[in-house]
């Protein structure tokens, strides 16, 4: 009645697509305020104790959702994923553990210290767990892209029966993969971040609400997309070059190329067809694409009818995907460099439409991150582990109306708690603003904290 | 190869005590906040538990990338065979964990949080509950019954075990917040906890007794084993746990509740844990045969041994900053 298979791919994508905004943003924000506490503790200047305060409420929403959702991530991989399990938990299930670790343990250990220990511990105490935080959100990323690499690329492994094992921990760390991939995820995620400080800032600066506070923040996150922006759109090259090198067809299904061939155009839009195994549509620019994916105007690059259509991963979504993400990194450093006019006319603050947009350009990096992944997982179909294990053989021996149970079950619950209620309440933060008198808060911790404060304020 | 998988088949016996024990006595006091009619009360509750539920909640998350390394065959086998059950566990723990985060923000809608708080935490624990029936009953039964019957997890015995975790981790709250509280919240909790014991020791003996009978396996390892007079001191050693801990609460004691309760739970825990050796899937799978390679277990093994005192020094630093009687809530 059901294909398990592709229930369970929705399932998964779409618990992992709630789950990685979560992640992504505490990323951003762990290492934001660890900056700010920096300043805070450098300088004594109080507006950085107030930064930190307010983006640390926010945080700890955040956070406290991705912990949760994490959770179903990893018994999902059991649950839905039984075989695929059974067959590589050799290699995945100790990064997996590697990550509880390092990352977890210590986010857990410090966490409460940074969110209830403003008047418990010293301030250099303090900032040391807020490091700490910010540490194990990294070494997260890091693990979750080392597991995800190795099934884009699994190097080092050995087979014995339908069980895969690795035969050097070293390689697998040292992934040719896995340092472009990382790097970019984790600008992604301080991109994502600094858009929506932005967005925020901008909405008070419009308001002209916190007028010092906003344009701290804004300033300050205006010339990190400044330099983030860029290096980010270089490392998206480097990542691009390694995936044609080790995942040809995947750069065929984001280009848009059937037919191999060098000299391959860039197809800025095109309606491919899996059917017949051709674009019906093409918008095309002659040479660009191999120029850029092999910096070489003659550049030999694979389509995919090289491969039978049973190996090829479907083209229009991580076609798209692609485009759109890519469309947004430049659009976003269209706008830093708009931000960097407008900074050297010293008019950052007060331009109403740069203002505007970005207000409403706060999902933008999110939107993008979701794309790369797209572009990414879907890209490497139909194989779960590259050339090695096939998606459709990864199922669990499950009953199809259980999987279906608890798929609508869970959607009904994500679009609750974080769909409706998560922004519920972050919206209730931001509206309150960080309107807190300092002076107060320091004499008498948490008297400004209490839960009721945020109704008095309706 | 066999001594690695020895290793990490304790050591994830480890992590999943302290799990039961530390997220424990938080689902305990998630279940017992719906016996307090202040909302004060539920604040100070919430607020001893705060800033560590989360570390708690973590062994729960080791626990599974644990056995997902070292154990890939045993993971691959036991998630699909419990799917609804774990599923219903991950979107309980969902309205639990949000429930800190939300109730702190809310205004009216404060009173919906604390019962999702309660019933989040409540069928944590049932699950749980079902899952160790599971365990002892042997999935041979279960794997192949769900696709017929699809709600053949929920029996009996699994009720019987749920009703088990409930009190157990209702003692525990109970006995925690009698540490970490004063007055009229930690005399309730007195009360609580005295109430609580006696159901829990009940069900504690018939499962004892029934356990043995539910299989020739588990009878035979108890009764026709020629350590039965060594695993006689289990059963004694928790009587007189609950003796100690019935006393503790005539007594007044603060601390000493907790920890004789803590002392039943891994007594019992350890009986259990003799009732399933050497399976990892009851009556299917052992856990020499479930373990990966030898260079896996000893990668995980090399980095447990580093970080774990690291691990358990910060989650002690956690507990001990925070130490101390909670008068007043706290918030962010």
């Amino acid at each position: 009645m059901f294909d398990l298979t592709l229930i369970s791919r929705l399932q998964f994508a779409f618990t992992i697509s709630f789950h990685i905004i979560f992640p992504a943003f505490s990323i951003s924000m762990a290492l934001f305020i660890c900056i700010m506490e920096a300043n805070w503790l450098r300088t004594k200047d109080i507006i950085y104790l107030k930064i930190c305060k307010f983006w640390n409420k926010i945080f700890a929403l955040t956070f406290g959702m991705g912990v949760v959702s994490g959770i179903v991530m990893e018994f999902q991989l059991g649950t839905n994923w039984g075989g695929f399990a059974s067959s590589v938990g050799g290699v995945l299930g100790a990064l997996f553990t590697y990550e509880v670790m390092t990352a977890f343990f210590v986010e857990a250990g410090f966490l409460g210290i940074m969110i209830f220990g403003w008047d418990k511990v010293g301030a250099r105490l303090h900032f040391f767990a807020t490091l700490c935080v910010s540490l194990g959100t990294t070494l997260s990323a890091f693990w979750i892209l080392c597991a995800n690499t190795w099934m884009q690329h699994p190097v080092a492994y050995q087979q014995i029966h339908d069980r895969f094992f690795t035969t050097s921990w070293v390689t697998i760390l040292s992934n040719p993969l896995l340092m472009p991939r990382f790097i970019h995820m984790m600008l992604a995620s301080y991109i994502s971040g600094a858009l929506v400080i932005s967005s925020v800032c901008a909405f008070y600066l419009i308001k002209k609400q916190h007028q010092l506070f906003s344009k701290k923040c804004f300033s300050f996150v205006w010339m990190c997309l400044l330099i983030l922006l860029p290096i980010q759109i270089l490392i998206g090259d480097v990542t691009g070059i390694k995936v044609l090198e080790y995942q040809p067809l995947k750069t065929a299904a984001m280009e848009g190329i059937w037919e191999s061939g060098p000299g391959q155009p860039l197809r800025l839009l095109a309606i491919p067809s899996q059917q017949q195994q051709k674009n019906s549509f093409e918008l095309e620019i002659p040479k660009l694409a191999s120029l850029i994916n092999t910096h070489d105007l003659n550049g030999y690059m694979i389509g995919l009818k090289s491969v039978p259509p049973k190996d090829q991963p479907h083209m229009l979504p991580v076609f798209y995907s692609f485009r759109i993400m890519v469309g947004i990194g430049l659009l976003l450093l269209l706008m830093a460099i708009i931000a960097l006019y407008l900074r050297i006319r010293g008019q950052l603050f007060d331009n109403p439409w740069f203002l505007k947009l970005c207000v409403i350009s706060s999902p933008l990096g999110f939107i993008a991150l979701w794309c790369g992944w797209i572009t990414a997982e879907i890209g490497r179909q139909p194989w779960i582990v590259y050339n090695l294990i096939r998606t459709v053989d990864a199922g669990a021996d499950i009953s199809a109306y259980h999987v279906v149970t608890c798929f609508v079950l869970i959607i009904i619950v994500y679009a609750v708690v974080f769909g409706y209620f998560y922004f519920y309440y972050l919206n209730k933060i931001l509206v309150n603003g960080p309107e807190l008198d300092v002076t107060d808060a320091l004499s008498e911790p948490f008297s400004y904290m209490h839960p009721d404060n945020g109704d008095k304020h309706q | 190869m066999n001594n690695l998988a020895i290793v990490w088949a304790g050591i994830i016996a480890f992590i999943i005590i302290m799990y039961i024990i530390l997220d424990g006595f938080d689902l305990g006091i998630g279940i017992i906040s719906i016996l307090f009619d202040s909302s004060h009360d539920r604040d100070l509750m919430v607020t001893t538990i705060a800033p560590v539920w989360d570390g708690n909640q973590t062994w729960l998350v080791f626990a599974g990338a644990a056995l997902y390394g070292a154990f890939p065959l045993a993971f691959g086998m036991i998630m699909p065979s419990i799917y609804t059950p774990i599923i219903i566990m991950i979107v309980a723990l969902i309205f639990r964990g949000v429930s800190f985060e939300f109730r702190l923000k809310s205004g009216k809608s404060k009173k919906m949080w604390e019962i999702s708080f309660f019933v989040g935490s409540l069928i944590a624990t049932v699950v749980q509950g079902i899952i160790l029936g599971t365990f002892l009953q042997g999935f041979n039964n279960i794997t192949t019954m769900h696709l017929k019957n699809h709600l053949a997890w929920l029996n009996l015995f699994n009720i019987a075990t749920s009703f088990l975790l409930i009190s157990s981790y209702i003692l525990l709250g109970s006995n925690w917040l009698i540490y970490k509280t004063v007055n009229s919240l930690q005399s309730k909790c007195y009360k609580i906890s005295t109430a609580i014991q006696y159901p829990l020791g009940f069900l504690l003996i018939v499962l004892s007794l029934w356990t043995p009978f539910l299989n020739d396996r588990i009878y035979e390892r108890w009764f026709k084993s020629e350590d039965f007079v060594y695993l006689l001191f289990l059963p004694i050693g928790a009587v007189m746990f609950w003796i100690g801990h019935w006393h503790a609460l005539r007594q007044k004691l603060e601390l000493a509740p907790f920890l004789t309760s803590i002392g039943i739970f891994i007594l019992c825990y350890i009986g259990f844990l003799i009732s399933l050796f050497p399976y990892i899937v009851p009556g299917k799978l052992t856990f020499m045969d479930a373990a990966a390679n030898t260079s896996t277990l000893k990668f995980m093994l090399i980095g447990f041994c580093i970080i774990i005192p690291f691990l358990l020094l910060h989650t002690f630093n956690a507990y001990y900053l925070f130490k101390g009687k909670v008068t007043e809530k706290l918030g962010y």
